[in-house]
């Protein structure tokens, strides 16, 4: 069994949801990080709030970010537990994420410690 | 109280009492030490009572038997007494004397220090709930071998290697480091939410003894609620949930003690007093940032103490489903899960995800796949039951399938 992170990137994250919104796609991401960890393949995960990002850049020069001169941005990782990344794929394509056009999951293995 | 009621309820009250004050003066290297001098106060009183009639105060009579064998035990077991006279004259230089304090206060600290103790981390599950029945709630071995649907012979093996190994760790009867805490009381949790399904799902016939089981289990519980370094939201937590489920225990049972479903539970029989408890020691447990698995059971079994479906309770039970299992996977908990998400999402999506749950041995999930297609498909419905059927173990699962097999 490997680990892979699946990152939600939305195109972008300037776009204001409104609460209700929010709200519906929180349960929408919860019941499917739920179908991963009822198959006992779900490992951690987090969201990734954009309140109080920063970017430090060459120099240590500081802005408020992660927005610039790029809009996409990441909204939140997670990673499971899968026999292949064929199997992560299908995982991630249940991704709420998914139903914003532009937005994407990147599948990563996640590189073995030792 | 009657004669011959009276000495099975003071055994079951006082002698834990006896026992954790004993050890806890003895040490635990003679935890058996103790066990005999409760032991042969009970026996004592049998005998003398029995010719003599009941003495105007039974507790203080055991009590003061018990003080007497003690120090009886010290004047003629020299190696026995050198040992512990040294340790009292460490630790009391200017009385000498051999005190056993009997006194409500240390017997509730000496009981939650054996809790501590016994719920050792070195020895096994099942053995920390045997020896916690046995010590800290004075069950016979008979009934800890019906509760575990076992024989004598293998509790009292169980038990004398649990005792061994606290001996060989020298397991300290005392309150943990406050750094310590924490730590120590996950495994006293773990123990006490055992004990209590032992109770709760208990296969043993004796009806008396599971709820036994499940009252003792709050009231050790309760113990760790009593005193404030461990009144934390955990505890409150945990204690909730056992509230919240024992307040069906009149419903869930019908007159010839075969298992009543909670849709089909009349909830008139609902215990409201154990709920009301319950809900405040839920809001007890809200103090605080950390979410244990025992907030997320208490919460789900909360809304089920809400009888009528509603888009609410099922989508919180879900919700709250989708957390545990990120923390505490559990087949129980996935297929529980499975059943929610069918509630709030309809069985066609539900089966589909059911269907990735890989757990085609387990007949509790051939049992929700049966439920799930009983409105979408009988034939399936009763292929996924038959199956269920061939791998259901105990007689009330078996009973539980046929009964759907029979309503298809």
């Amino acid at each position: 069994m490997e680990e892979f992170a699946l990152i939600m990137r939305h195109e972008d994250g300037q776009k204001l949801a409104s609460p209700e919104q929010m709200q519906a796609w929180m349960k929408q991401t919860m019941d499917w990080i739920g179908g991963i960890a009822a198959q006992n393949k779900f490992v951690s995960g987090t969201g990734l709030p954009f309140d109080e990002a920063k970017v430090v850049r060459f120099n240590n020069v500081v802005t408020n970010g992660p927005f610039g001169d790029i809009k996409e941005t990441i909204g939140g990782l997670i990673i499971v537990k899968a026999e292949s990344v064929e199997e992560a794929v299908e995982f991630a394509k249940g991704c709420p994420v998914l139903q914003g056009e532009g937005n994407t999951i990147e599948v990563r293995k996640v590189a073995k410690g030792n | 109280m009657k004669e011959q009621e009276l000495i099975p309820h003071l055994f079951r009250t006082e002698y834990r009492k006896i026992t954790a004050v004993l050890c806890k003066r003895f040490g635990i290297e003679h935890i058996e030490i103790a066990e005999d001098i409760a032991s042969d106060t009970f026996l004592l009183a049998v005998e003398t009572w029995s010719f003599r009639g009941l003495p105007e105060n039974p507790k203080a009579w055991l009590y003061s038997v018990a003080k007497n064998k003690a120090k009886n035990l010290l004047t003629h077991n020299h190696i026995f007494s050198e040992k512990i006279v040294q340790e009292i004259q460490n630790s009391a230089a200017e009385n000498s004397e051999f005190e056993i304090d009997l006194s409500e206060k240390n017997i509730t600290d000496s009981q939650l220090q054996m809790l501590f103790a016994l719920c050792h981390p070195s020895i096994s599950g099942e053995a920390q709930i045997g020896l916690s029945l046995r010590i800290l709630c004075g069950f016979g071995i008979d009934e800890i071998a019906d509760a575990f649907l076992s024989n004598k012979e293998t509790i009292n093996k169980r038990l004398f290697r649990a005792k061994e190994k606290l001996r060989q760790e020298n397991v300290k009867i005392e309150f943990p480091a406050e750094t310590e805490i924490n730590l120590r009381l996950e495994t006293v949790l773990t123990t006490l939410y055992l004990l209590f399904s032992e109770g709760y799902y208990s296969e043993s016939q004796d009806e008396i003894l599971r709820k036994d089981l499940c009252l003792e289990a709050m009231r050790l519980t309760f113990l760790l609620i009593e005193n404030e370094r461990t009144n934390l939201p955990k505890v409150n937590a945990l204690f909730s949930l056992m509230c919240f489920h024992s307040s069906r225990f009149e419903a869930r049972k019908d007159k010839n003690g075969e298992i009543v479903f909670y849709q089909e539970q009349d909830e008139t029989l609902w215990n409201q007093a154990l709920i009301t408890q319950g809900i405040f020691h839920f809001h007890e447990a809200s103090q605080g940032n950390e979410i244990s698995k025992y907030h997320l059971e208490a919460g789900i079994a909360y809304w089920h103490t809400k009888k009528t479906d509603s888009q609410e309770k099922w989508e919180n039970i879900l919700q709250l489903y989708n957390i545990l299992l990120q923390i505490n996977y559990s087949p129980i908990a996935a297929l529980n899960r499975t059943y929610a998400l069918a509630k709030v999402k309809g069985n066609v999506l539900a089966i589909a995800e059911a269907e990735k749950l890989n757990l085609n041995d387990n007949h509790f999930y051939l049992t929700l796949l049966g439920e799930l297609y009983k409105e979408i498909d009988q034939n399936k419905a009763r292929t996924h039951f038959q199956k269920a059927l061939l791998l259901a173990k105990t007689k009330t699962d078996k009973l539980t399938i046929q009964k759907q097999i029979d309503s298809l």
